[in-house]
Formats: C-alpha cells, structure tokens, sequence
C-alpha cells in the first residue's frame, strides 16, 4: 500500500516528465474517462442507487450524461482552450510577440462530495486532465459504493502514473491535506473547507470552493402557477432535496403562497404518487446521521407541515414536505437544509423579500418565478449569488458555456468546461522581444534627463489605451 | 530612522511599546483596530446602499484618481525621494504614469466590461436568454509593498474600484511618506464613505483580515503572504497574492551581450534593486560569463558615472534593516566583480555584480532586496532548465538568447508568473497582459481587464420563460424509460451536430 506521499511522489514525477503537456495525451485520457462511464453504465447506476436509493433516470440525467457532456465539450473545444491568446500590444511592443499560455499547475487534488458523487467528483477531473495537470481523487467516504467503484474502475481506465484516486474518511483526509498540492478543488459544506484553506494556506495552495448555501426562491408579480410548481418542485425534490443548488426555501407573498399550495400539492401527487413512499422515483437521504438531522430541524422548527411529514428511519425515507408559517428565524432557516423540506416564507413586497434575502449569506444560487421581467431584472440586480435562474431551477448549471461556482460564503472559483480548463490552468504572461529598437528602449535607461523623461511622458499619453513603454 | 524610537502620546495610550511617525517627534500616524472596524462598517453600509454600481460613479472615481496623481505629482515625487531616494524620472515613469494609464484604460473599456456577455445556448436553451454578469463583490482589503508603494496601493484599487467595490487600503509602513501622502490625500479626492486608507503595520494584518472582507488582495513577501493566507482561511476571504522572490535570468552564449547587459542592468538596478519583477540572479552560459560582467561594468559606468553615489539617477535602500540584511549577503558570497561599496549613513549600496556564486552561498538562500546581482555559470541550457525547477516557482523567468528554440525551451519546461526573452519587467507593465504569481509566487493576476476581473463575481445567469413547456416535461417524474431515451437520443443529435448538449 502507498503512502500518501508516495503517491503524491509520483505523479509528481510524472508530471515533471512532461507527459501531460501534449494535447494527445489528454485527449486520449479524456476518451478513457469516456470508456470508463460508457462501459460501465450499469455498475454505475447499480452504485449510486446503493447510496442514495437514486432512480435510473436522476441517476443518468443528472450524474452519466453530465459527465459524457462535459467530456464531449472538453473534446471538441480543448485544441482551441490551449491556443496562445495574442494580445493587442502597444507603441512600443509592436514588434514583439504578447500572448498568455495556459499551463497546467502540477498535481490537483479534487474532494468530491456525496450527493452527487460521480458527477461532482468527474467533472473537476475533466478540467484537471483537458488543463494538462496530475490528479489525486478523494471520492467521499459518506457514498461508498461509489466510493469503491471510483477507486476500482480509474486506475482500469486512466493513466496510473498521473491519476490517483485516495479512500478514507476525514482522518486520512486530514492527512493527506498535509502534503503539497498545487491546487486543491472542494465541493463540500463550509465547516470543512475552514479546514481545507487553513491547510493549504500553509503551502500557498489556491482553492476552488464550491459550497453550498441556502438557494433562495422568490416568486413574485404575474406567474404561470401550474408551471412554476412543477418545475420549483422538480427542482427542490429532486435527489430528495441533496443538490447544492436545490431553491432551500421560497419566499412570497400570502396570496401566492395560497395560490401556490394546491399547485404543489396537484404536482407531488402527480410526480410520487399519493404514496411516495412507495414510488420509485423518490431517492433516500445518505446516511442515518443526515436522517437523524434532517428530522431534528423538522422537530425544532415551528413551522406548519402542510404537505408530506412522513419518514422511516429504517429506510432513511422522509417525504417531500412544504411548511408554511416560518419565520426567519427557524430552526430551518439556520443553515441548509439539504433535504425534502420546503419551507415558505411570506413577504408582501418584492423590496422585502429581497432585503430579507440579502441579511442571509450569499448563495450558491438564486431562483425567482415571475412573468415580469422587471421583477427578474431586480432581483437580479440587487441580490448576489453563485448563479440565478429564473423560471426554473438547477439546470442553469447543466450549461457548459457557464461558469459554475459560488461567491461569498458560497465559495471561489468556478469550472464547467472552459471556466474548469482556465481555473486549472496557470495564465502565464508572456513577452518575446527581439534585440531592435534599441534605440527607442535608450529613453529609459539612466542618466535621466528631462528631455527623455517628456519623450516617454509623450508616447505613452498618445495613446491614453497604452500601457508604460 | 536610526536611534531610539520614543513611544508618542497616543500609542502610550493604546499601551504599545513602539510607534511609527514620519519625523522623530512628530505624532504616530497610526489606525488603530477600533477604527479599521469602523471604516470598514462605514464602507460596507455604503456598499450596502448601491452607491458604487452605477457606471457614471466608478468612472468619476477612476476620473479623480488621475486628477490626483497630476496634481500632486511633485507631492509624490518628493515623498517617494524621502522614502527610497527615487529619482523623479523613476517615480513618474514607474509608478504614477503606470497608475494613471491603467485608470484611462480602466475608463475607456468600463462600459464593454460592464455589459453581460451572452454564452452560446444549447438545444434546450435556446429559447431563454444565458448570460454572465459581472457584480462587484462588496468592501476589498488592498495591501501594497514598499518597493513600489504608490503602484502597489492605487493599480489594484483602480481594479476594486472599476468593479464597483468598496476598499481599504493599506500602503506599507516602511514607505512612511509616501503612505502618509495618500493617506492624506484621497479623502480629498475619492468618496469618503467607500475608500478609506488606513496606517498598519504588517503585524496587524492578520487582525485586519479576520474583520471579514469580500476579498484581499496582498502584494509583498513569502511569510508575509502566508500570514494573510492563513488569516483568510478562518474567514472564508478569497485572496490574490503577489508574491516576491528570486527570478532567474539565464543569458546565452548566443545573444546580443551588448544589448544582453544594457536591459538585465536597467531591470536589476532601477529603483537601487528593489523590485518584485527585476532579475534576481543570472545563470550566465559558462562562455560567455567574463564578457558579460565586463559588459554590465560598462553599462553601470554609464547609467550612473564612476561613482553611483553621486548620480541623481540611482537609489536608496528603503530602511536600515534592508540595507544591512543586503549588506551581509553581499560580503558572504561569492567575489565581488563590480561595485561592493557600501555606506551605512546613506543607506546606499553600490550597484555590485558578484560572481563565483554558488547555489548554497547566502545570496541564494535568501529574498534580496537590493542592488546585488549574483551571476552564476552553467555550462549549458539543460543545467539552467534544471537549476530553476529545483527553485520555486518565481513571479518571473527571463532568457536572453537569439536562438528561439532555447527561448522556447525556457519558456515551455519552466513555470512562473510571467516570461519575457531578451527584455525584462516590461511584461509585467502591459495593460493587455496578466500580471500575477503561481505556486510560491502567489495566486490570481492583475492588471487591465484582469484586476476587473479579480474584484469581480461573474455570475451566470439563466433567464426562461414558463410558457414553453415542450422539452422540459420530459424530465418530470414519474420517471419513463421512454422518457429517457427521447432525451438521450435529442441530446446524441444535438452531440453530432454541436458536440455537445444537455437536455433538461
């Protein structure tokens, strides 16, 4: 068995070598990254349904076919993300060649998360290989199947020289936060990543951190109240309400909120049936201990259960559940809920649920369900989040044209194709000069003289867009 | 500033044992923790209050910013003289005119920088509206260094302020002057309410920090850099970090040597070698060493005669802590080819080429600030290729050489901040480039478009319409295998014909 820093030795080694600098040799790792999820589709879905009971269809929609998006992106568009980026240059730099090269950091370590375990923990590993670096996995013990899968079928696939997945619960992830990394990428809860950035402030590592928060929903002025039910609902339920950008709570007014109520109730009836217990669709909470969490906030809040409240210990069941009648100050509004719980908020003004928005933490992402585009234009003007959405929630983050990531206690950084080659890569500066115009470079050096002074103070104000010489 | 330091009326209040003041006998200067609290409350209440989101407002700002730097230009000149004995050339060149051409580049692409861009959509997406948009990300902590103080405060709170934040600004305390001018001087010219300069020391900044800020930006050294780092992590604070350290400099045995040593001295001695960016140490090819040194001993005669200390175009060590740390390295290395003089009262050190230097001397050992250029020899381009990555990571790696392919050699199996061949430090005055560390030499970059990016949050923004129902129902439980396959098969077509798709 290897140690930490053997491994870590290792791809150190190999990545000094050079070998995942061409561009073929991380297409090639892309496209077994590629093989190892279209070859292994069953023992895939097989793994995420052990650890969070996930139907096939979340399960592929939401975890495989991300992946293989964000593989087939990477693919096709990793030639143009390495070109050198030309940059106009100045009066003085007319000759010369100036451009930014994006290079790979060295060896990444990438923390996954158990909610989505596969996708959140592929998706890094993607931009760390199209940016040419080394990798170490820490997949989340919380999901073990996956956990075991992950460290079985990557070194099958992947390159065992430059990519390396690591077990082990917070102690051996304490431990390994020890060694070197050139960048560390967390997707996790607050608590930890104190601890993350503390152990990589040591080595003056630079972190992503994508946290989570609690994704507010606002609906406000004309809405389609059928639609925005089904797709809030779809949204807050999906996974059973464990995605970091589920809508955490809503907030509206009383007549919405009693307008609303019906609508979501027509739309869980519609989706998991009068029974979801018994549907198949419905995934479980992780863990007991989430249970057991998740049912102590249900129990301290002072809220109205007006939809769901059912659970089963054994099965780790809780059903989707709406409370009305929560004030700001519930247990539920205390951190993220993370589970099937909604609860509604009630502001009679758009200005008020926007101000009681802006007193929480910013969050990873922000919804509002309106026709009106003046009241999607305000919030989005006068909130600040990770990302929004309006008149859905969730799938902006399925878009890989967008940046991906937090802001505030919600995290930095961000990826989702190019956003992940760039946060993975090293935007260095470069300047190729030639040996003429000496002359010209003569104004700077000493002795200084006035004359030269006002001759540089001359061609650099010319051009009030041009930088010094 | 020499001699005992007497305790003034306001820091025997607050119960320290030492104070800073510009002139022995004149009152500290000196924020206190109470009243960083406090400036930092006023800003956020102000950022709060939308007061710096509007174009026409930051504009203003950056427009004020220039007003002052030409204003007071003699002001600046004379408290960057008093502080490093920089010559006026020197002052204008490399920090005001610097300083006042990022703020006009900063107002000319404020309304592009400011606009959302749009993304390109998917099948899915096709009929909402995707987009990112910049937002400033509240009140930024600016923290410069001495070597260049004025530079080091106002470039990156020309960013801060392009991206609509709110700051405070600490210029460094070894600049006693200079940072006593701008503490004076921007409350005359920027918003009260969003900017404020504060008077810390580098041992408060750790405090400073866990005031909790949006963001922190630090340039300085090593330790220094790691104490902030770590004071941010208790926070949650994103930080970009400038960091000093050795750049190395490899001359070739094929280059201009004439050429070679007028820009390696220019970049090594301005500002009496106390640089971020100048080149640290030369890997000089074996051949080529004693023309080299003969060459820059030209070169020194001629920027600053027979005797540097009489030329008004050369420096001073900043404090007397420098100038003896420099002063011990110089006589413990090496042999001393060039220069070596040393006078205590001036705080001034000859311009001084060194050679014969090892790896283990105590030049190479340590951060220098200071007019010594150690150069060592290497017999060929893989020694100095392997001498540098044994190093870490540096802000800069320079190569003068006129063959492109060792050019390119340096460039590609070595990594720094930046990288320029046949020239130095101009690669990191260009508006258009990045300007930042990587590994021990920091994180994030600055500069034109990149400090608004530093200070910004890009936000992604998916905006849809709920009167197009078509696709999406197909994602609603209960969940069909036909269902299924309809979306995995648009999304193959949507593959094959963009490469890409996602539909939900």
């Amino acid at each position: 068995m290897e140690t930490h820093s053997q491994i870590l030795d290792r791809l150190r080694s190999s990545f000094r070598s050079g070998i995942t600098v061409p561009e073929a040799f991380r297409q090639a790792q892309l496209k077994q990254l590629m093989s190892l999820m279209t070859e292994n589709e069953d023992q895939i879905l097989d793994a995420l349904k052990k650890d969070l009971a996930k139907p096939k269809f979340e399960s592929v929609i939401a975890e495989v076919d991300m992946v293989i998006n964000e593989l087939h992106f990477t693919i096709a568009n990793l030639n143009s993300w390495m070109q050198p980026e030309y940059v106009s240059k100045n009066l003085a730099t007319k000759l010369d060649d100036c451009f930014v090269r994006r290079e790979p950091l060295g060896v990444v370590l990438i923390i996954g998360p158990w909610n989505y375990p596969l996708q959140l923990l592929l998706s890094p590993l993607i931009a760390a290989i199209g940016a040419g670096n080394c990798a170490i996995l820490k997949p989340s013990e919380v999901s073990a199947a996956t956990d075991a899968l992950v460290a079985e079928l990557i070194p099958k696939y992947m390159s065992q020289d430059c990519y390396a997945v690591v077990r082990g619960a917070a102690e051996e992830t304490k431990a390994l936060l020890k060694n070197r990394f050139d960048h560390i990428f967390y997707t996790g809860s607050q608590a930890v990543a104190h601890h993350i950035l503390h152990a990589a402030a040591d080595h003056l590592t630079p972190v992503t951190l994508e946290l989570g928060g609690k994704c507010p929903c606002l609906i406000y002025g004309k809405v389609n109240i059928p639609y925005a039910a089904r797709r809030l609902a779809w949204s807050k339920f999906f996974n059973t309400g464990q995605s970091c950008v589920a809508p955490d709570f809503l907030v509206c007014s009383k007549a919405t909120r009693d307008a609303l109520l019906p609508a979501l109730r027509q739309t869980l009836e519609d989706f998991y049936s009068k029974e979801p217990e018994s549907s198949a669709d419905l995934p479980r909470i992780v863990s007991p201990r989430h249970w057991t969490r998740l049912m102590e906030l249900l129990k301290r809040s002072k809220g109205k259960v007006v939809m769901g409240g059912e659970s089963n210990e054994e099965s780790k069941y809780i059903a989707p559940t709406v409370l009305v009648d929560v004030a700001e100050d519930d247990a539920l509004m205390e951190e993220e809920i993370f589970g099937p719980f909604l609860p509604i908020l009630t502001a009679e003004t758009l200005e008020e649920a926007i101000a009681l928005i802006n007193r929480q933490e910013k969050p990873l992402a922000l919804y509002v369900f309106s026709e009106e585009s003046s009241v999607v234009n305000t919030v989005l003007e006068k909130s600040s989040s990770g990302g929004f959405c309006s008149n859905d929630g969730i799938i902006h983050m399925a878009l890989p044209t967008l940046p991906f990531g937090g802001v505030g206690a919600s995290g930095f950084g961000s990826y989702h194709g190019r956003w992940g080659f760039e946060t993975l890569s090293h935007q260095r500066a470069v300047m190729l000069r030639g040996w003429t115009l000496e002359r010209l470079n003569g104004l700077r050096y000493p002795p200084y003289t006035e004359d030269k002074l006002s001759w540089l103070r001359w061609t650099t104000s010319a051009k009030p867009s041009c930088s010094l010489m | 500033m020499s001699g005992k330091t007497r305790v003034c009326y306001s820091c025997q209040r607050n119960g320290r044992l030492t104070c800073r003041r510009t002139r022995l006998g004149e009152p500290c200067l000196k924020t206190y923790p109470l009243e960083y609290e406090g400036l930092l409350r006023r800003a956020r209440v102000t950022f709060q209050a939308g007061h710096t989101l509007k174009e026409s407002f930051r504009v203003a700002q950056l427009e004020a910013v220039v007003q002052m730097l030409e204003e007071h230009e003699s002001d600046f000149v004379d408290a960057l003289g008093k502080d490093l004995h920089k010559p006026r050339f020197e002052a204008v060149v490399s920090e005001l005119v610097l300083v006042k051409n990022e703020a006009l580049y900063a107002i000319n692409n404020l309304k592009k920088w400011m606009q959302p861009q749009h993304v390109e959509r998917n099948l899915s997406t096709t009929l909402d509206e995707c987009l990112m948009v910049s937002q400033p990300l509240g009140v930024v902590f600016i923290v410069g260094t001495w070597c260049s103080p004025v530079e080091t405060c106002l470039v990156p709170l020309v960013g801060a302020i392009a991206a609509g934040n709110c700051a405070l600004i600490s210029p460094s305390e070894c600049t006693a002057h200079t940072a006593e001018l701008l503490h004076r001087l921007i409350p005359f010219y920027l918003d009260n309410e969003c900017f404020h300069v504060i008077l810390a020391g580098t041992r408060d900044f750790p405090e400073v920090v866990e005031l909790k800020f949006d963001h922190v930006f630090f340039t300085g050294n090593r330790s220094e850099g790691t104490r902030i780092a770590q004071a941010a992590a208790r926070t949650l604070t994103p930080v970009t970090l400038i960091l000093g350290g050795k750049n190395p400099c490899y001359v070739d045995q094929d280059c201009d040597i004439a050429t070679t040593a007028q820009r390696i001295a220019w970049a090594r001695f301005h500002n009496a070698g106390q640089s971020l960016v100048a080149p640290f140490y030369i890997l000089c090819h074996t051949t080529v060493t004693a023309r080299l040194v003969q060459a820059l001993k030209c070169c020194l005669t001629q920027f600053y005669g027979s005797d540097p200390r009489e030329s008004s175009s050369y420096g001073r060590m900043v404090n007397l802590d420098i100038f003896n740390r420099t002063k011990n390295m110089l006589w413990r290395s090496g042999k001393v080819a060039v220069g070596g003089q040393v006078i205590e009262a001036e705080k001034y050190i000859a311009p001084t080429v060194l050679t014969e230097v090892t790896e283990s001397d105590p030049i190479m050992q340590q951060d220098i600030f200071g007019p010594v250029l150690p150069v060592l020899t290497v017999n060929n381009v893989d020694e100095a290729i392997a001498f540098i990555n044994k190093q870490e990571k540096p802000l800069c790696v320079y190569a003068y050489s006129s063959n492109s392919k060792v050019i390119t050699r340096l460039m590609s199996e070595t990594s720094s901040g930046s990288f320029c061949s046949n020239d130095s430090i101009l690669q990191s005055l260009m508006v258009a480039l990045p300007f930042g560390g990587v590994g021990a030499s920091g994180m994030g970059s600055y500069h034109g478009r990149y400090s608004f990016d530093t200070f910004s949050h890009r936000k992604s923004c998916l905006l849809r319409s709920t009167r197009f129902e078509c696709v999406t129902y197909l994602r609603y439980p209960p969940y069909e295998d036909r269902n299924l396959s309809l979306m995995t098969w648009a999304s193959t077509l949507s593959q094959k014909s963009q490469g890409w798709c996602h539909i939900l």
